[in-house]
């Protein structure tokens, strides 16, 4: 049993982690703010993941590897995963919004397929995988029994910077207050002189580039992509999501960390355990405690 | 100040309201009155922007605003207190007024209307760290009030705004909105407690099924035959 838990495992889950982390907040924030499972947002973060490939090697022509290609591909991946999450919204998702929650449902899906699709279709893309590039350096330490990359410390770093940076914005600016003013009652905002739509757009540019810096860590991380690349860690991040309550941001962190780690040791005992462990947890989470860990407050009186 | 003209919402194809006119002037109260159901609250909320209009227009300051959208509204000096207080639940009394100030660039003035509220609702100045879903009815009803002097509008719309309190807190409430108007705030009330209505509005609109119907000024609406059998009971 002690390989199955080993430090180096809990690192790896920890990586793993971070990643989809950064998914699974998109995910809730949406949730949050429009009651909408995106079904499509695993595919922002496929399109992260393209983004980052591409500006790699369009700003590798005349840059080194190295820390400041590596800033501008991430900062190129979150504008991209941003921008396709916006304009998914405001041409599939917006025209529904007051219309029966399933219409929207069913749409997501069906821009997930659009958007696996069409990135199969695009010459410069195709189908098949491609090996995604070293754009740092590889560095190995070792720290006891457990091997650590500089990888490892990207991708927890960036996902601990954006963390941050996101709850300063929701619990210390007014844009945060009025985001979760919209998320608590649209008209009420509105009538406060708050653009709905506006911060509705905010929130799928914010979710979107979230999905996009976790394309580019994983890219990064497992370095193979391909247009279906979103479906199963788009899935996991999802179930992380509901594992820590939807529509809570630390619950969908913690979710996420706690579906890394037993993915990651599940698989150390049997690789194809660590692939189901997420749906075995989403079952025992929907059987025990389908509000989540933190569920979502309320406090209404009547 | 504000005039409605024709106005008609439809949900589907069931007419809320179908045929509803009234003229608010600068600086009085104007209430709308009527059973549940008579379309009291879909008129203010096409007025302020919450729905858009099928047919009919609404003027304010001179301007056409038809169908403009509530948030912008907000901008040209309309606060609206909805049925129900709509008080945001889960942020706390400080954060409820601060979002209300949310088109005024202005920090000092922000501060001063803040301090404009606290000294009308010393209740509310109390309870500020508290989540505003905490309150009770009379509280929120104060704290709905007191955003919507933060807003600062021209005009006050207000949405039943004795619903579920007490007599005491009634007259309270009423007594506000008095002081408010005095401070040159126009109001549009709606209510269905229409006798403390009347007693201290202006003018007076019946509205019955979708239809503004009798009119006049308070006191002869309240003297008005029809009106004391069907909605003051005596």
């Amino acid at each position: 049993m002690e390989s199955i838990f080993s430090p180096q495992q809990i690192v790896n889950g920890l990586q793993l982690g971070a990643i989809y982390a950064l998914i699974a907040l998109g995910y809730t924030m949406v949730y949050g703010i429009v009651r909408l499972i995106n079904f499509a947002h695993g595919d922002f973060f496929m399109v992260g993941a393209y983004a980052a490939f591409g500006s790699f090697f369009m700003f590798n022509v005349f840059l080194p590897r190295g820390n400041g290609l590596a800033f501008i591909v991430l900062i190129l991946a979150m504008a991209a995963g941003g921008a396709i999450a916006v304009l998914t919204d405001h041409f599939a998702y917006k025209p529904l919004r007051y219309k029966p929650k399933l219409s929207s449902l069913v749409t997501a899906i069906g821009v997930s397929m659009l958007l696996e699709y069409a990135f199969s279709a695009i010459p410069m893309i195709g189908p098949s995988p491609r090996g995604f590039p070293e754009i740092l350096p590889k560095k190995m330490y070792h720290f006891g029994s457990a091997e650590v990359s500089n990888y490892v410390i990207v991708d927890l770093a960036v996902a601990a910077v954006l963390m941050i940076g996101l709850t300063f914005l929701i619990q210390r600016t007014s844009l945060g207050k009025a985001m979760r003013a919209v998320s608590q009652d649209k008209d009420a905002a509105r009538l406060m002189g708050i653009n709905v739509d506006r911060i509705i757009s905010l929130t799928f540019l914010i979710g979107g580039a979230f999905a996009g810096a976790a394309g580019l860590l994983a890219g990064l991380t497992y370095p193979r992509i391909q247009p279906y690349m979103g479906i199963l860690p788009g899935l996991k991040a999802f179930i992380a999501a509901v594992l820590g309550g939807i529509g809570s941001i630390p619950g969908a962190v913690l979710g996420a960390f706690i579906m890394g780690i037993a993915e990651t040791c599940a698989t150390a005992y049997n690789s194809l355990l660590g692939e189901g462990i997420a749906f075995v947890i989403l079952i025992v989470v929907l059987l025990l405690r389908p509000s989540g860990i933190f569920g979502e407050k309320t406090a209404d009186k009547i | 100040m504000l005039s409605v003209k024709n106005l008609k919402v439809t949900y589907g194809s069931i007419a809320a309201i179908s045929d509803v006119s009234f003229e608010v002037p600068e600086g009085k109260i104007v209430c709308l009155i009527g059973a549940n159901g008579a379309g009291k609250t879909t008129t203010l909320r096409a007025v302020s922007g919450l729905v858009a209009p099928s047919a009919g227009t609404v003027t304010f300051k001179g301007a056409d605003i038809t169908g403009a959208p509530a948030h912008k509204l907000v901008g040209l000096g309309m606060s609206h207190v909805p049925e129900g207080r709509r008080i945001f639940p889960i942020l706390t009394v400080k954060e409820n007024l601060e979002l209300a100030a949310w088109t005024i660039k202005d920090k000092t003035e922000v501060k001063r209307r803040l301090e404009e509220v606290y000294e009308m609702f010393p209740r509310i100045k109390d309870r500020i760290g508290q989540l505003g879903g905490t309150l009770s009815g009379g509280e929120q009803q104060m704290l709905a009030v007191g955003r919507a002097m933060v807003t600062g509008g021209d005009i006050l719309l207000l949405d039943e705004p004795s619903m579920g309190l007490a007599p005491v807190l009634v007259d309270e409430i009423f007594d506000k909105i008095i002081a408010i108007n005095k401070k040159g705030t126009t109001v549009l009330l709606v209510e269905q407690n229409a006798s403390e209505a009347l007693e201290i509005s202006d003018f007076a609109y019946v509205l019955e099924v979708g239809y503004s119907t009798i009119s006049g000024p308070a006191k002869e609406i309240a003297a008005d035959a029809r009106v004391r059998e069907a909605y003051l009971g005596v």
